[in-house]
């Protein structure tokens, strides 16, 4: 009953997605508010369909309903509770339910939360967010039915692919999810737009919040993912460069140049026709990276050839929507005006260069990633694009991106002053040039590369530091006055300012950890100590333990550093019966935001195991770079202008605000 | 879910009992051509995986390869003359770098000639955009304007 409620409830809600697709539309054509209004009742009622699908299928794990063929092969009776509801999203079809649910929770939050919004401009977007999600829909009723049963239902399920039976996992999808398709709501306001003909700095500033909703979900489930793969996949890498990153990557490294365009726009009434661009591409690449894994043309070119339904599938939705939207753009967009004149040398001319490099970086990663595969089909030509290449690639143009970001927020608009702002970050340009100093001293003999780096980063964040005194006039002015003016800071200042320190503290994390990684690899026998960066790691024997679904051979390792007891450290091997696969847990000592981190390989006969201890200094700046990052996204949400949406023109007055 | 795949295929790959990335037997007794190696394995791929370097990886062709270019090193060949060997066995395929050459040189060149021509594109548009709006002159401000400037400026002497 619950697997046929859950696929009528789906039913449902495509047939609201349709009603909803047009109606609004033929509403806002004839000016009549209620049809218009009709999207708005309809949003809401899908969401509720929606959401009760998504229930339905949840409730079918957790009671373990192998009649089920997704529960069947993607479940076991004796899997711990929290595992058989992430197990949902672990899979394909669970997956795209749970991705057409936030679509809905999206459009729903439009409909519930818009009320601000010009009645036709609500109407158009939900009914181009209905489109999206009609589409999506018919993909999972057509050829990703969640709810399929089996004729004779098996007695035991398949389980869950062990690597995925992890909290990280539990998070990391809707995480995800929730960035991507947040992205469809300022895609949604693009098309509305176009449709309607009309943009200005009030379409900015309703735009903004959604964007950066879904800029923050995206920074955190692409560092929460980076971490589980760290830490699960149990070689202590924590970015591949795989496509399926990538495909992650990208509408990140749009999104972040949209969301600084969408601010020139707002503020300065320019870039009008870019931000609409970029609204539309920040939506595409998700749509891509959900057709580069969904469709497994990543794993191989023939494997895509040889099941062709899904991949066709969302091919087909994927040229629909990039292929419409962009003609839609080709043939609007010249009728918008532009506006805002800037002098080269000003904020919205850094704004323009914060663009051009993170929209080169992310056309460079998303040809890095489609290459090979056209090389492949066009030319016979089969070649790799990995790590090296991405690494040369990238380097360079974050190099150049993190040396402007200090000067951005610091210049004027309209017309700025380089040499004025080049004076006030003469302390943090000397800050910086001190640690590179120090590291270079320190690590003598070593790469000058890794001190460079370093160095940029602390530039990056005294930079941003730099940014928040100035404004404030700590220093300079009476303790009262500045106490004063910190209060009155907008709270979007303080996010800018943290989430540019986070890039910083990300960088110096990354080359702190790439460059200083020591790595231990040994058999083991009991009582042998390995000595790593200072610490002795000494193994104290190995014994079985049964888990839920896995038994377990655990590593017992007493950890100590010049003779002083520190921690015992038990990583451990999983073995899964029913798949007979197996994981490698592996055990993370944290000192500081260092890591000490072993995991385990095979153990042989005479009951020596093979052991690989990493110590990774400053890796845990990695993830704290990206969580500083969506604070301040966080912060920058509760600001009180953005929170409130676009004013009324006759209360505009009352919220003038001093020009940041 | 982002892994999700190379996980997969990882594991079906894996034949149990599972097998670790350079194992300690690899390991060759001189340092310095270790970690020659190491920096070698960084840049090659494992065939069976999905993009996976060979020193990443678990399967056991990823350790036939490792061990080769270990004896090939042993055997006193540079860096280039192992990569040469292996991309004569196994294609461009093998090489996580691609080379510079007539099929990869637009991948290669593409950041580059985006950043300098969008940089000159961009340029050229706002100082043609700036020069038009200087000979426009800026039209006096309305009375009222004038009365919301004054207003607007003793509000900011207050805040500050």
């Amino acid at each position: 009953m619950i697997a046929e409620s859950g696929h009528y409830a789906l039913v449902l809600a495509l047939g609201l997605a349709l009603i909803q697709s047009i109606v609004p539309l033929i509403g806002a054509r004839l000016r009549d508010d209620a049809l218009m209004n009709v999207a708005r009742s309809t949003a809401l009622a899908q969401l509720l369909f929606v959401g009760a699908s998504f229930v339905a299928l949840v409730m079918l794990h957790v009671n373990s309903d192998f009649s089920v063929a997704n529960v069947y092969e993607n479940s076991h009776s004796m899997k711990p509770l929290l595992y058989k509801i992430t197990g949902v999203w672990g899979n394909h079809e669970g997956s795209m339910l749970l991705w057409v649910s936030i679509l809905a929770l999206f459009g729903g939050l439009v409909a519930a939360f818009g009320n601000n919004l010009p009645l036709s401009l609500r109407a158009h977007v939900l009914a181009v967010q209905a489109w999206i999600a009609s589409a999506f829909y018919l993909f999972i009723l057509v050829t990703s039915n969640p709810f399929l049963r089996i004729a004779s239902p098996p007695i035991e399920g398949r389980d869950l692919n062990p690597v995925l039976q992890d909290i990280g996992l539990a998070v990391h999808p809707p995480m995800l999810y929730l960035g991507y398709v947040g992205f469809s709501i300022s895609f949604s306001f693009a098309i509305a737009a176009l449709m309607e003909g009309r943009i200005d700095a009030a379409w900015a500033r309703w735009v903004r919040p959604w964007t950066l909703v879904a800029w923050i979900f995206l920074t955190l489930g692409i560092a929460m993912g980076s971490y589980w793969a760290y830490y699960e996949l149990g070689w202590g890498g924590w970015w591949f460069w795989d496509p399926v990153e990538n495909a992650s990557l990208m509408p990140w490294l749009a999104g972040t140049a949209l969301l600084h365009s969408a601010l020139v726009m707002e503020k300065r009434n320019a870039l009008k026709v870019w931000t609409i661009l970029l609204s539309i591409l920040t939506f595409s690449l998700s749509l891509l990276g959900t057709f580069l894994v969904r469709s497994g043309v990543i794993t191989s070119v023939h494997a895509f050839a040889t099941d062709p339904t899904r991949g066709v599938f969302i091919l087909l939705i994927l040229c629909l929507f990039i292929g419409g939207s962009l003609s839609l753009f080709a043939g609007r967009a010249t009728s918008l005006k532009q506006g805002g004149l800037f002098a080269p040398i000003s904020r919205e001319g850094a704004l323009v260069l914060n663009n051009l490099l993170l929209t080169v970086a992310c056309a460079v990663v998303l040809f890095g990633t489609l290459y090979p595969l056209a090389m492949e089909m066009l030319a016979d030509f089969k070649m790799s694009v990995g790590a090296p290449f991405y690494n040369l690639t990238f380097a360079p143009l974050f190099t150049l991106l993190l040396l402007a970001v200090p000067f951005g927020p610091m210049l004027a608009w309209k017309r700025g002053d380089l040499l004025g702002v080049t004076q006030r970050l003469l302390a943090a340009g000397v800050a910086g040039l001190v640690v590179v100093a120090i590291v270079w001293a320190w690590t003598r003999g070593g790469s000058a590369l890794a001190p460079l780096a370093i160095g940029l980063g602390v530039f990056v964040i005294a930079g941003a530091v730099t940014d928040l005194v100035e404004r404030t006039g700590l220093v300079r002015l009476p303790f009262a006055t500045v106490l004063h003016r910190t209060r009155g800071l907008p709270r979007s200042a303080w996010g800018s300012a943290l989430a540019h320190a986070g890039l910083g503290v990300a960088l110096i994390g990354i080359v702190c950890e790439t460059t200083w990684n020591s790595e231990y690899i040994a058999t083991m026998k009991q009582s042998d100590v390995a000595h790593v960066a200072g610490y002795d790691v000494k193994l104290d024997g190995l014994f079985q333990r049964q888990g839920p679904n896995y038994r377990e051979m655990i590593a017992e390792f007493n950890v100590s550093r010049d003779g002083e007891a520190l921690s015992v450290m038990t990583p451990s091997k999983r073995s899964f019966t029913t798949r007979g696969s197996s994981t490698t847990e592996a055990a993370l000592l944290t000192r500081g935001a260092s890591q000490l981190y072993i995991s385990l390989g095979d153990a042989n006969a005479e009951g020596a195991i093979a052991v690989r201890i990493y110590h990774k200094p400053l890796v845990l700046l990695i993830w704290w770079g990206p969580v500083l990052m969506a604070f301040g996204g966080v912060l920058s949400l509760s600001d009180r202008r953005l929170r409130v949406g676009a004013p009324k023109p006759a209360r505009a007055k009352q919220r003038l605000q001093p020009a940041e | 879910m982002r892994r999700m795949m190379a996980a997969f295929v990882a594991l079906a790959l894996l034949a149990s009992p599972a097998v670790h990335a350079v194992q300690p037997d690899e390991i060759m007794s001189d340092p310095a051509k270790e970690t020659r190696a190491r920096d070698l394995s960084r840049e090659l791929r494992c065939m069976v995986c999905q993009n996976q370097s060979i020193d990443d990886s678990d399967a056991p062709l990823a350790r036939d390869l490792r061990l080769l270019v270990r004896e090939r090193i042993a055997a006193g060949d540079s860096n280039s003359q192992v990569l040469d060997f292996l991309v004569a066995r196994y294609g461009e395929f093998v090489l996580l770098k691609p080379r510079f050459e007539r099929q990869t040189m637009l991948l290669w060149l593409l950041g580059p000639l985006l950043l300098t021509g969008g940089g000159l594109a961009l340029w050229l548009q706002i100082r043609r955009r700036a020069r038009s709006g200087a000979d426009l002159p800026a039209p006096p401000l309305t009375p009222d304007e004038e009365a919301r400037l004054a207003a607007l400026m003793s509000d900011e002497t207050k805040r500050s």
